[in-house]
């Protein structure tokens, strides 16, 4: 049991939101991870999980449950704190045959990687002239809440959006967890997946063979008119909810894009949505100095100027460490309410 | 008060039992990547060698000696003193000079340079030019080997310098741990760039410190070809039975300057004293020494080898102005594996 696990089933939601049938076969997102796991576990010999914690009883959240039951202790491998090493140590088995996937708890224990991330794995590719692949996975999730303070809720993709090499994906309803996760240990570069916890006990629609998703292709979870919303993980879940919100209260219809893959993102998509609306809001989990929204909203207007009919619109977390106090978390997190203010600033209503 | 480190005494004497005729080859090896080293170093001057070098002279009995001992499929990965290592494990000479001199023909298109040399045909498998980062990744090869029932293991050669960050003593821990078939081959030769090591560690200590974490550690003479390749051999036995990693720190010198073709010691981080005694132990003379004596080779023949490696290597270098430039268009290549 995570310490934290009453707050995220508190937080989860139990119906995937685009698609709404009694008969689908529904997952929580745990259990798709899980089931992608051990379908790929199966499926290729060379794939193995390690990470610390994999193999105890909270088994990572619940998504390595039983699979050292089934695969062995070697394939579903406990670990030393040696986080720097253990990367490391993945890169050399990913660029000998293997397809390690290295699980942390927090994407802040990734911060001790990132020599072995980006130096060494995002790099080896090109230094190499392509004779070396580096088809590793690295997972995290997000931390928010109950107090975990400045060193256990970093969600760190602004950081490394600009190094060459990476792929780095933001899953957000249990269909997409499971296809990107099983795309994501298909792919022969480093993938970095950043989950966020108060999406892993949601519940959705999963099918229960082998899919993937393409890495580098957004889904428009909502069609609009009126204006764009860009963005991925929990903070475009609470956008969508805001999205239907204003639908019915305001008329204002938002078009709202889950890019799933933060690099290389959707052009494509991204672009031909604000030339149709013009309107942009993007928003992202990380902080909102440098990051994941100034990276996209700097895109946009490179590529779509002249499609703008207002400047961008940014909701980020604010420039400052998540303090531990319950009272200050609710001050320091953008929700839903900081969402539908915008969008009323951005289709002109008051 | 600058603190020396001295060569430690040996007599090939004492290896009469080991030695025989056939081992003549080694000595040619080490004549080999010094002249090859010494070329370089002479035409570094020329600036149409664009990239940072570290080179290995002095040191030349570390990696023939331990290579000696490997087969074409095991693997070496390395830091950023990689010519001795590329070149001992049977790397091409041509495409290192090529790759020096920033040609597509170079072994990574003129990716990698100096600091990123690779043959993937003979087992030199990667290189790392951040100190220590290299150590963890050769252990991850070693657990593919494992894993996938290769029989062959994997060698990763460090300095002392090496020996202080922290990833490198993690991966001691973990190579102990799950018993990877992995040599660590420490050369210490006391200088981390102009840092001496009594300065970086309290202790001269280096194999017990391995050895505290669990991987069987051993000293050895690193001028010593006989020594070297005993350890070796051990350890790469040790390895192949399941029985783990070892650990061997070699006691080196290098000669030049930590990076480029120059002798610094005029800089004064180093005594002339000590850099004459270490010369006067040099692993290429003083093995040429005891064979002559034993009669496996005579002086005409060393100078004879010696002409021709110079020539081999000058032929290589007379070949790079024929050698493509990489097509700019190809900058994008290789950033995403496909």
């Amino acid at each position: 049991m995570s310490w934290d696990d009453q707050l995220v089933n508190d937080v989860a939601k139990n119906e995937n939101q685009f698609i709404n049938s009694q008969n689908e076969r529904t997952l929580t997102y745990v259990e798709a991870l899980n089931e992608a796991l051990r379908l790929s576990l199966d499926q290729d010999e060379r794939v193995f999980v390690l990470g610390q914690g994999v193999n105890d009883p909270s088994a990572m959240f619940g998504t390595t449950k039983n699979l050292k039951e089934k695969f062995g202790e070697h394939r579903i491998l406990e670990t030393p704190l040696s986080e720097d090493a253990l990367t490391g140590l993945s890169v050399g088995a990913a660029m000998n045959g293997m397809r390690p996937v290295y699980m942390h708890n927090r994407p802040d224990f990734l911060l001790l990687t990132f020599n072995q991330i980006v130096s060494h794995a995002s790099k080896f590719s090109f230094m190499s002239n392509g004779q070396t692949k580096v088809p590793l996975v690295m997972w995290s999730a997000i931390g928010r809440g109950w107090g975990t303070g400045a060193q256990h809720s970093q969600a760190i993709q602004g950081l490394l959006v600009g190094v060459p090499g990476l792929k780095i994906i933001m899953p957000r309803t249990p269909y997409d967890a499971k296809g990107l996760l099983l795309s994501a240990i298909e792919d022969n570069n480093p993938v970095l997946i950043f989950e966020h916890r108060w999406l892993m006990k949601r519940k959705g629609f999963v099918p229960e063979e082998y899919y993937t998703i393409p890495l580098g292709k957004a889904q428009i979870v909502r069609s609009g008119n009126d204006l764009t919303i860009i963005g991925s993980s929990l903070i475009l879940d609470e956008a969508l909810e805001a999205a239907h919100e204003i639908y019915e209260t305001n008329q204002i219809d938002c078009e709202v894009i889950d890019l799933r893959t933060i690099q290389p993102f959707d052009e494509e998509t991204v672009l031909a949505s604000v030339k149709k609306t013009g309107k942009v809001l993007v928003v992202d989990t990380g902080w909102i100095d440098g990051g994941v929204t100034s990276h996209l909203s700097v895109k946009i207007y490179e590529k779509a100027f002249s499609f703008l009919k207002m400047p961008i619109e940014r909701i980020a977390l604010p420039h400052c460490p998540t303090p531990s106090s319950s009272y200050l978390e609710s001050e320091f997190y953008p929700g839903i309410e900081d969402i539908l203010k915008t969008i009323k600033k951005l289709a002109g209503t008051p | 008060m600058t603190k020396t480190y001295s060569p430690r005494l040996f007599r090939y004497q004492d290896y009469e039992k080991v030695s025989s005729q056939e081992d003549v080859f080694l000595l040619w090896e080490m004549l080999r990547i010094r002249t090859i080293e010494e070329i370089i170093a002479q035409k570094y001057t020329d600036n149409q060698m664009k990239t940072p070098i570290h080179l290995m002279i002095g040191q030349e009995a570390t990696v023939v000696g331990a290579c000696s001992e490997m087969l074409k499929e095991d693997k070496v990965y390395c830091g950023h003193r990689t010519h001795g290592v590329y070149l001992a494990k049977g790397g091409s000479l041509e495409k290192m000079i090529f790759e020096l001199h920033g040609k597509s023909t170079g072994c990574c298109g003129g990716r990698g340079g100096s600091m990123h040399l690779l043959d993937k045909e003979v087992g030199v498998d990667g290189v790392s030019a951040i100190v220590g980062g290299i150590v963890p990744i050769a252990s991850g090869a070693a657990l593919a080997l494992k894993r996938l029932r290769i029989n062959n293991i994997v060698t990763v050669f460090l300095g002392d310098g090496a020996m202080e960050e922290g990833a490198v003593l993690e991966t001691l821990n973990l190579a102990a741990l799950w018993k990877l078939p992995l040599l660590f081959i420490c050369e210490n030769n006391f200088y981390s760039v102009c840092t001496p090591l009594h300065e970086r560690q309290p202790l001269d200590n280096i194999a017990a410190k391995a050895q505290a974490f669990g991987v069987r550690s051993s000293q050895v003479n690193g001028n010593n070809i006989y020594e070297i390749k005993k350890e070796v051999q051990k350890a790469r036995k040790r390895a192949l039975r399941g029985d783990g990693p070892s650990f061997i720190e070699m006691k080196v010198y290098r000669w030049l300057a930590h990076g480029g073709n120059l002798d610094d010691t005029d800089q004064g981080y180093r005594t002339f004293e000590e850099v004459h005694e270490w010369k006067k132990h040099c692993p290429i003379e003083s093995l040429k020494g005891y064979f002559i004596d034993q009669g496996y080779i005579s002086e005409d023949e060393y100078t004879q080898k010696k002409s021709f490696f110079h020539h081999q290597v000058l032929s290589v270098f007379d070949k790079v102005k024929d050698q493509p430039n990489p097509d700019l268009n190809t900058l994008y290549d290789h950033v995403y594996a496909k």
